[in-house]
């Protein structure tokens, strides 16, 4: 086979594509540094030459290095990428808090935190950095590392596509930094969750279809007769937030030498093109995506099968077939029709049922060992991530009720919401799969410092109900003022009066923010030192956790029951 | 159960889910978002909306590009507190030129739907310069630096270009004068100093509108010398919501309903 000579000369086909496309991505960008006028793309054009020519580089270095001709060896797993995702999610998981941290404290303490020289930091550019952070770069770092390891595992193959991986991996990498970059320049698109602009996103599109086959291609190569559970929920992930991304950013560039572009569609048809995105976004990025993490990584630490195959199924297919219509409860009482918004309302309410079916397939997995709470941390951790997931999927719904969410709409209260999901849920189970992968691509027997990971649960916990409790109490508070009236039949407060009364929910929320954040600087400094191979002094007796060693736990779905 | 068992056949070719995934999430998007390119209470044009003047389109991108939208929204809903807070409640018409829509999600300031002659150019400059001198409670962000950073409108012509094509109805006359209308608004003494210009900027924007008084020209920041950043924004901020006359509106007839 040509490919086998080839890889005897030390060049492979995928180093040979992978290579000729960047190659292509270097020219354009010295384009548009060259001729761009609009100066902010030109920064992006110069930036994006240099981050091509370090890939090129290291390719170089990297094939350079490979004496024995091996360049990817087929009887191996690729572990590499994925020490390299764990890396990278921690890293981009702290700055996407410290983030967050200072932005809650901007509104805490507006007349400490503004400075008027510097108007890039100010709280509008700097929210779409803490969302798109936490999201796409954290979440999304997980969400790599974790499908690879897991359709390796799963289907007992190495990943296919060579170089491909490693292209995908670096090239989300970059979109990160071009997309965040941007927003702190002001390049944006002015869509919630969705602010890279048309470039950016041009380079995610190929990105994204470059994971969809590197993923399709390791399942087809699988030497196992099916397809496990969490793989579903990974190709129902890839797939749809290719859809989503790509229909929702829609755009026509001003020119082809600018950063800037003007969306397809406006006004309504945006509003409801934009949230059935903004919430798939979170059904399909953060809850399906998150869904093959919980069906892997639970029974593997476990050591129990997966509770129930049919459960599984349904919940699947029920699960992705309701998302998709809930993106109207974002518009209630607004210019969109009332048949559009009562069919979102209806479909959210539908949801409680998958989701908690999700969760309930979850939590009984643990059946039989549930002692591992008391024995395990990093189990521990995941197991409350599903209680979180499962409260916040039953407020999810609450608030999509009309009547509800005229009050909680627009309030703290959804901010309040989406971090009961994003940290509790969101936050715990990536936490609880780079544990695993720590302990597991390194391959120790155990982490650095179990007593560590208690730290980093407990703190990482009471941030969280600080934060939520908080902005319950602020959130349904600024409603209820809103929409006071006093005995003359006036509106009671003015708008700043609401504002002035969210201060002291506000240091809470702070507080709570902070209290996650060095829950995030443990455990990075855990995982660090199990990286190097260490353990703590006085827990070198400590229960050996599971390994990852042989066959996976449910390889094949063959029901539990 | 039998039909527990087929899914194996899913199980088993990696296409047949790929193909069975997007068929399924596909559904409820379609279903959705289709009928509003053909509703008609979603596509209704209403009297006095017209396409946003150069100076305001600027002020729109720079209200973007501050990330505005992520503590004010611009969607008054029909609520009774609402209304009475912040005005009419706001119509699918009136962000029908809005690429992207800027209807927002979050409150943490107040709604700015109809902030548009709400307050004097000099609360905007005072507001916008140092937000805590006039709200001393308020959260907000200073933008000191729009008073002084010209307003840099080479793209506003491109803009508007790539905005006609998706549909705003831009005419030849409003995209080939762009940069003079954009500083004859800021500037009521505007007079070019070379090539030829019609000054006839409120009559285009008039014309569109269908109604008079849509149009304001003067020294937004006071200043008519300088064309600045906050020139820009507050035109904006001073036009948002005065489109559409709701004296003349009929909020109760039967297709206005909702």
């Amino acid at each position: 086979m040509a490919t086998t000579t080839m890889q005897k000369n030390g060049i492979d086909f995928s180093v040979l594509t992978v290579g000729l496309f960047v190659g292509v991505f270097t020219l354009l960008a010295l384009m548009v540094a060259a001729w761009s006028p609009d100066p902010l793309f030109n920064i992006h054009g110069w930036l994006s030459l240099g981050m091509s020519l370090v890939a090129i580089l290291a390719i170089c270095f990297w094939a350079a290095n490979r004496k024995d001709g091996k360049l990817f060896d087929e009887t191996q797993y690729e572990d590499t990428l994925i020490k390299w995702g764990v890396g990278v999610s921690m890293f981009w998981g702290v700055v996407g808090i410290l983030v967050g941290f200072v932005i809650a404290m901007q509104l805490t303490f507006p007349s400490l935190l503004y400075f008027e020289e510097f108007g890039f930091l100010n709280f509008g550019r700097l929210r779409p950095l803490h969302t798109s952070a936490v999201i796409f770069a954290f979440g999304g770092n997980v969400l790599l590392a974790t499908s690879f390891h897991v359709v390796q595992r799963t289907c007992r193959t190495r990943i296919a596509g060579g170089m491909w991986p490693w292209f995908v991996f670096w090239g989300y990498q970059a979109f990160i930094v071009l997309a965040a970059t941007g927003y702190v320049m002001g390049v944006t698109a002015g869509r919630e969750y969705a602010e890279p602009e048309w470039y950016v996103d041009l380079w995610l599109t190929i990105v994204w279809v470059a994971y969809l086959l590197v993923f399709l291609g390791t399942i087809w190569k699988r030497k196992e007769p099916h397809i496990y559970v969490a793989n579903w929920f990974y190709l129902a992930f890839i797939v749809t937030i290719a859809m989503l991304h790509i229909v929702n950013n829609l755009a026509v560039p001003i020119s082809p030498l600018s950063s800037q572009s003007v969306s397809l569609m406006a006004g309504v048809q945006d509003a409801l093109t934009q949230w059935w995105y903004g919430h798939n976004a979170v059904g399909f990025f953060l809850t399906a995506g998150f869904l093959a993490i919980m069906y892997y990584y639970i029974p593997k630490r476990a050591e129990r099968p997966v509770f129930s195959y049919r459960l599984s199924i349904v919940h699947f297919w029920a699960l992705i077939f309701i998302y998709i219509w809930a993106g109207p409860h974002h518009l209630h009482y607004t210019a969109l029709p009332q048949w559009a918004q009562t069919l979102g309302m209806t479909f959210s309410i539908m949801l409680w049922m998958p989701s908690w079916g999700g969760m309930i397939n979850g939590l009984m997995t643990l059946s039989g060992a549930w002692d591992k709470l008391r024995t395990d941390p990093v189990i521990r951790m995941m197991v409350v991530s599903l209680a979180f997931y499962g409260m916040s999927t039953f407020e999810g719904p609450l608030m999509s009720v009309r009547a509800v969410n005229s009050l909680s709409h627009y309030t703290d209260w959804t901010i309040g919401h989406v971090h009961s999901g994003a940290l509790g849920w969101v936050g715990f189970i990536s936490f609880g799969a780079l544990y695993c992968l720590a302990q597991w691509m390194w391959k120790r027997d155990r982490l650095y410092s179990a007593n560590m990971v208690e730290w980093h649960f407990w703190t990482a916990t009471i941030g969280i109900v600080l934060y939520i409790c908080s902005m319950w109490v602020s959130g349904i508070m600024e409603g209820l003022m809103w929409r006071a009236y006093n005995e003359f039949g006036f509106l009671e407060y003015t708008f700043v009066e609401t504002v002035e009364a969210k201060h002291i929910s506000y240091i809470i929320r702070s507080l709570g923010g902070l209290l996650y954040l060095v829950g995030a600087l443990i455990m990075s400094f855990n995982i660090y030192m199990t990286a190097k191979g260490k353990t703590r002094k006085g827990e070198e007796d400590h229960v050996h956790a599971p390994t990852n060693d042989g066959i996976p736990a449910r390889a094949e779905a063959v029901p539990a029951e | 159960m039998a039909l527990f068992d087929k899914h194996a056949l899913l199980e088993k070719h990696s296409m047949l889910l790929t193909v069975g995934i997007l068929v399924v999430v596909a559904i409820g998007g379609i279903i959705e978002i289709a009928p509003l390119f053909y509703l008609s209470n979603t596509i209704e044009r209403v009297n006095g909306m017209r396409p946003y003047t150069p100076l305001e389109l600027a002020g729109r991108e720079i209200y973007v590009r501050e990330g505005c939208y992520v503590c004010h929204s611009q969607m008054v809903r029909p609520l009774r507190d609402e209304v009475e807070r912040y005005g009419h409640y706001s119509l699918a018409a009136e962000s029908m030129y809005d690429h992207p829509f800027q209807w927002g999600s979050k409150r943490t300031g107040p709604d700015l739907a109809r902030v548009g002659g709400k307050y004097s150019d000099e609360w905007h400059m005072d507001h916008m310069r140092d937000p805590r001198s006039v709200v001393p409670e308020s959260i907000m962000p200073p933008y000191t630096f729009m008073v002084d950073r010209p307003l840099d409108f080479s793209q506003v012509q491109q803009t508007m270009q790539a905005m006609r094509l998706v549909g705003v109805p831009y005419t030849d006359a409003m995209i080939e004068n762009a940069e003079y209308d954009l500083l004859a608004q800021a500037n009521p003494d505007f007079y070019p100093n070379s090539g030829d210009y019609d000054g006839a900027l409120v009559d285009r924007y008039t014309e569109a509108s269908g109604r008079e008084g849509t149009v304001t020209v003067r020294a937004f920041d006071g200043d008519a010398e300088n064309i600045t950043e906050m020139d820009a924004m507050i035109a904006y901020l001073q036009m948002l919501g005065t489109l559409v006359d709701f004296e003349t509106y009929e909020a109760d007839s039967l297709q206005n309903r909702r």
